[in-house]
């Protein structure tokens, strides 16, 4: 890490805590929003607390936290990733062909497959805005086409039946340990996984560098485009990983597997506290958006409220979330401000700052 | 600030021969009836693509667009169901709904300072949301035979729909405001650097505001357009129709950064994109396969211009180092 | 530069504009008038078009389109929206309209939105039949309906009475898209035959629309029991809807409780019959939907029929068929599958 002396009351380590803390603030503050909102809902009807309900709710969760995840990671780099529904829906399609075509195939490879596909799709991604220096949303705003319409050229007409499928693959979309469905525990490995690299390793830690500020991150030396590459394939791999359950978990595939939901994965990661101008969040946040998200739409019926007030509040909740953000980014900034203004009248000669490299 | 034609004329220029090969190998494309389809299909997007350009020059973007012509549409199939009988009244009605909605988005960029892109994704969700809020499953497609007709009615004597000619008319005035008006000098200031133009005396602020709120009016009125075409009023209406907007604009030669392009490109995408889709699908080319096409298009608009730049940059560079 | 670059683009605008300038004269579209053939004329171009492409059933009726159109040598082709929209299926109407085909046979989407669309092909000579779901009746020249309303209506309650069992409950009905004219036709006699004395224990508490789609469908199955934790019984008068419903009840607690039927395919539908999650279900043979339909259509543009009431047709091995009210031609009566026949049927 960063080669600093940790003495007490030193510019940086204040104001990254003063950071940190605001952002644990707002992950905590979506877990608490998630609580009480199932508890609310347990209170109008105890059965949305029943063990179908929630094994229910965390299979409809984890494909967008799965999706999230990835998602958070690009847009951590001050990017976005609008082609992950297609990506998933041609990933779905082609796990479904392939267990069609043939039916002995084992699950891993199956599932390696998808991850490989959407890797690759991830790849064009990366290379277009890492190597080109297009911005994301053109990008990916266009391969959300050209990914969808490979799709439909593929699909149009055919569909997988979940009725051709190998039983097995479709026990794993509804399979639960102890309650728990097998879904929803990749989804926790998968995040686990991310949440530990983007804290742990230098590269996970320079996507951050690089969503706060491309151009210093440049001149620091930290290889930006090669992150941001890595960023793409790894949120492509992850909406392919996402197609392999969709397809376990529905069984029923079509060209349209997926369409749409580049909206919803967007609003997780923003409620989920991960800035959409780069530089701040954590996938945790991310995947508990996706739970709130997913929640907030089983809640509404139980609740009395029509289910199609709940497009309308994901779009609320974006709005607010940003919101939010920017509240709290002007905050953080003033505070770093006086920490600053302060550190420099007490600490004059100090000022100029020691070798990076770690 | 001089202005580069070369890619309006550019686009034109593959519109021409495109409509020339397709003409000979696809049998109805160029016929009188594929323009009316294709005229039919270019009007909605031209609408909202128009002031679109206008948004994107200034450097900002609104994704919201098809989502205000589909809540439009909901709000006029409600109105009409509850017994609302007066056209005037009704298009009347749309058009504030849909400015009051560019104007939220409007505040929320100016006003509260967020970034256009994701206030325009929540407003694309809220307003969508909305929509299903307003008519639900439903659609409302009764009509009365004359309104739906005439919507989509020829100009006496030729086939081609008669809205048309209020796309022109925007697309006139616009151009005008644009290429010849301080004001629009203004919007080319403002998206090149928004700092300067503001100590430079324009109101970038207001602007802005006032952008967005025609953005929103104009994707009201191809919502009233599109109800009246399809005679069906459904809260997807028009979904995704976003993309294919900024897929003119972009393709139309305005840069995503801001501060350069023209509407003449923009119109010519427009055309371009709905021939290419219309002649494909005579050839049973499957629609929704189509939208690689379109997607390809929008990737290499942008793509194409960067890396050509880059190119240019890194030959000067070789250039100045054995020159020295 | 800049004023000529302006100037030869609004030349080139104005020249293209004026290649569109012709007035659409043109094709009269096969004359009817005159005398009445009596066989069904070789090479006609027959198009198909479903509510959406990637859907079993109608996969099914196409194949069976496909079969009388071989046999009375026309050309086939089938075409359609991926999603269950009315909106699509105007864009796939006016490019076969362009294209010449002689006869459109649509299942459509929404009763009143297609039919500018169907109206304007009409009038540049295109025939149109609609089959499996109506349009309003002065845009289509014929209809071609598998089963009267009612009698889908009176199997549909009394399987899932059946079902239920004599104490009766709470039952829901998971339908297609909220504009389908056939679904909506289907619920109304629904509702009336649950007024019924002998249906009085059956309370129908919910109507949910699944689009035709199966994630929406397995998903407003899902928060149907979340909401009606009681509910007795789900019917789903739509292939994917009972399909989607079928995979839901049979992987969750509600298996064996909650009964299911509906109007299913016998392929998708065989693993939820074996294992107890749906009893029993109806259908007809879509096969013989689409032979039908490509029949009348033949038919139609031979000018053998014109759509009034009372004229006979022959459709290849179904045999005769005659015209009734409105222009409507009926299959026959729906046909419950379970698990003693099921195994006979692969479609």
């Amino acid at each position: 890490m960063t080669a600093l002396a940790e003495r007490p009351g030193d510019t940086r380590t204040r104001g990254r805590v003063v950071a940190q803390r605001f952002f644990v603030v707002r992950e905590l503050g979506i877990g608490l929003a998630l609580l009480l909102l199932i508890v609310i809902t347990a209170l109008v009807n105890p059965r949305f607390l029943a063990a179908q309900s929630i094994k229910d709710l965390l299979l409809g969760s984890t494909i967008l936290a799965i999706l999230a995840t990835g998602q958070a990671i690009v847009v951590i780099t001050r990017n976005v990733d609008l082609s992950v529904g297609s990506v998933l829906g041609l990933s779905a399609f082609a796990v479904g062909t392939l267990f069609v075509s043939a039916p002995g195939t084992p699950i891993p490879v199956a599932l390696a497959m998808g991850v490989a596909l959407g890797a690759a799709c991830g790849a064009v991604n990366g290379l277009l805005i890492a190597a080109a220096r297009v911005p994301a949303l053109v990008v990916t705003l266009g391969t959300l086409y050209v990914f969808r319409g490979i799709d439909y050229t593929w699909a149009t007409g055919k569909q997988v039946n979940a009725a051709d499928m190998p039983a097995g693959f479709l026990r794993m979309g509804t399979k639960a340990v102890l309650g728990v469905p097998v879904l929803a525990l990749f989804a926790v490995v998968v995040l686990v996984f991310a949440g530990y690299y983007l804290r742990a390793f230098r590269s996970g830690r320079e996507l951050y560098a690089i969503g706060s500020e491309p151009a210093a991150a440049r001149l620091n030396g930290i290889p930006v485009g090669r992150r941001i590459f890595g960023a793409f394939v790894v949120s492509g791999a992850l909406a392919g990983f996402a197609g392999v359950l969709y397809a376990a978990r529905f069984g029923t595939l079509d060209a349209n597997a997926g369409i749409n939901s580049e909206l919803n994965v967007v609003a997780a990661v923003v409620v989920g506290g991960v800035a959409i101008f780069g530089g701040s969040g954590s996938v945790y946040g991310a995947a508990l958006g996706a739970v709130l998200l997913t929640t907030i739409g089983a809640a509404l019926p139980v609740l009395g409220v029509s289910p199609f007030w709940q497009r309308a509040a994901v779009g609320a909740l974006i709005l607010a979330a940003i919101g939010l953000d920017r509240i709290l980014m002007a905050r953080v900034g003033e505070r770093l401000r006086v920490i600053g203004g302060r550190s420099v009248a007490e600490n004059a000669p100090d000022q100029r700052k020691g070798a990076r490299r770690a | 600030m001089r202005r580069s034609y070369a890619w309006d004329l550019g686009i034109i220029v593959a519109l021409v021969l495109f409509v020339a090969v397709a003409g000979q190998t696809i049998e109805g494309v160029g016929s009188p009836r594929f323009w009316r389809f294709v005229i039919l299909e270019v009007i909605p997007v031209a609408l909202i693509a128009l002031p679109l350009a206008l948004v994107v020059i200034t450097g900002e973007i609104d994704l919201s667009v098809a989502s205000v012509l589909g809540l439009t549409c909901t709000v006029l199939g409600q109105l009409w169901a509850w017994g609302v009988s007066s056209l005037p009244l009704l298009i009347v009605l749309c058009l504030l709904l849909g400015a009051a909605l560019g104007a939220v988005n409007g505040v929320f960029v100016t006003v509260f300072g967020l970034p256009s892109l994701a206030v325009t994704i929540g407003t694309l969700a809220l307003y969508r949301g909305l929509a299903y809020v307003v008519l639900g499953d439903r659609a409302v497609a009764n009509y009365p035979t004359t309104w739906t007709r005439n919507a989509i009615a020829a100009i006496p004597g030729l086939t081609i729909p008669w809205m048309i000619l209020v796309v022109v008319a925007v697309a006139v005035i616009l151009g005008v405001i644009l290429h010849a008006t301080p004001i629009g000098r203004g919007l080319y200031a403002i998206g090149n650097n928004a700092e300067a133009s503001a100590f430079a005396g324009i109101s970038v602020a207001r602007t802005k505001f006032w952008l967005f709120v025609l953005t929103g009016a104009m994707s009201a009125l191809a919502g009233v357009f599109w109800t009246f075409r399809f005679a069906s009023a459904r809260a997807d209406n028009a979904t995704g129709l976003e993309l294919a907007a900024v897929a003119a604009v972009l393709l139309g030669g305005v840069s995503i950064f801001g501060g350069r392009g023209g509407l003449v490109g923009v119109l010519a995408a427009v055309v371009l994109l709905a021939t290419l889709r219309n002649a494909l699908q005579l050839a049973d080319v499957p629609a929704n396969a189509l939208t690689i096409v379109t997607g390809s298009l929008l990737i290499a608009s942008v793509v194409g211009p960067n890396v050509a730049t880059q190119a240019r940059d890194a030959l000067r560079r070789r250039r100045a180092r054995t020159a020295t | 530069m800049k004023r000529t670059a302006a100037a030869l683009a609004a030349l080139l605008l104005l020249g293209l504009s004026a290649t569109a300038c012709a007035e659409d004269g043109d094709d009269s579209g096969g004359g009817d008038g005159g005398a009445k053939s009596n066989t069904i004329k070789s090479g006609l171009k027959i198009a198909f078009l479903p509510k959406q492409v990637n859907n079993p059933y109608f996969t099914t009726a196409g194949n069976g389109g496909k079969t009388a159109v071989g046999e009375f040598k026309g050309t086939y082709s089938e075409t359609g929206p991926s999603e269950a929209s009315a909106s699509s299926q105007v864009s796939y109407i006016n490019t076969l309209s362009q294209q010449k085909t002689d006869v459109i046979v649509v299942s459509a989407n929404d009763k009143d939105a297609i039919c500018g669309a169907l109206n304007e092909a009409r009038q540049a000579g295109t025939k149109v039949v609609t089959y499996d779901s109506d349009t309003k009746p002065d845009c289509r020249d014929l209809f071609v309906n598998q089963a009267t309303a009612e009698g889908i209506a009176k199997s549909q309650i009394k399987l899932i009475s059946d079902a239920v069992g004599p104490d009766g409950g709470k039952i829901a009905i998971l339908s297609a898209t909220a504009n389908a004219t056939n679904q909506n036709a289907w619920i109304e006699m629904m509702k009336t035959e649950l007024a019924k004395p002998e249906y009085s224990k059956l309370q129908l508490v919910a109507t949910v629309y699944g689009d035709d789609d199966d994630q929406k469908s397995f998903t407003e199955a899902q928060g149907l029991l979340a909401k009606y934790p009681d509910l007795k019984g789900i019917i789903s008068p739509t292939t994917v809807g009972v399909a989607a419903a079928g995979r839901y009840l049979s992987g969750s607690a509600y298996k064996g409780k909650v009964a299911l039927t509906g109007l299913g395919t016998p392929n998708q539908m065989r693993a939820f019959v074996k294992d107890g999650t749906c009893k029993a279900f109806a259908l007809w043979n879509p096969a013989d939907l689409g032979y039908l339909a490509a029949y009348a259509a033949g038919a139609l543009a031979s000018g053998m029929i014109s759509g009034k009431e009372g004229e006979k047709f022959t459709a290849g091995k179904l045999g005769e068929f005659t015209v009734g009210k409105n222009g409507e031609v009926l299959l026959g009566e729906p046909f419950t599958f379970n698990a003693s026949n099921i195994d006979q049927f692969n479609f």
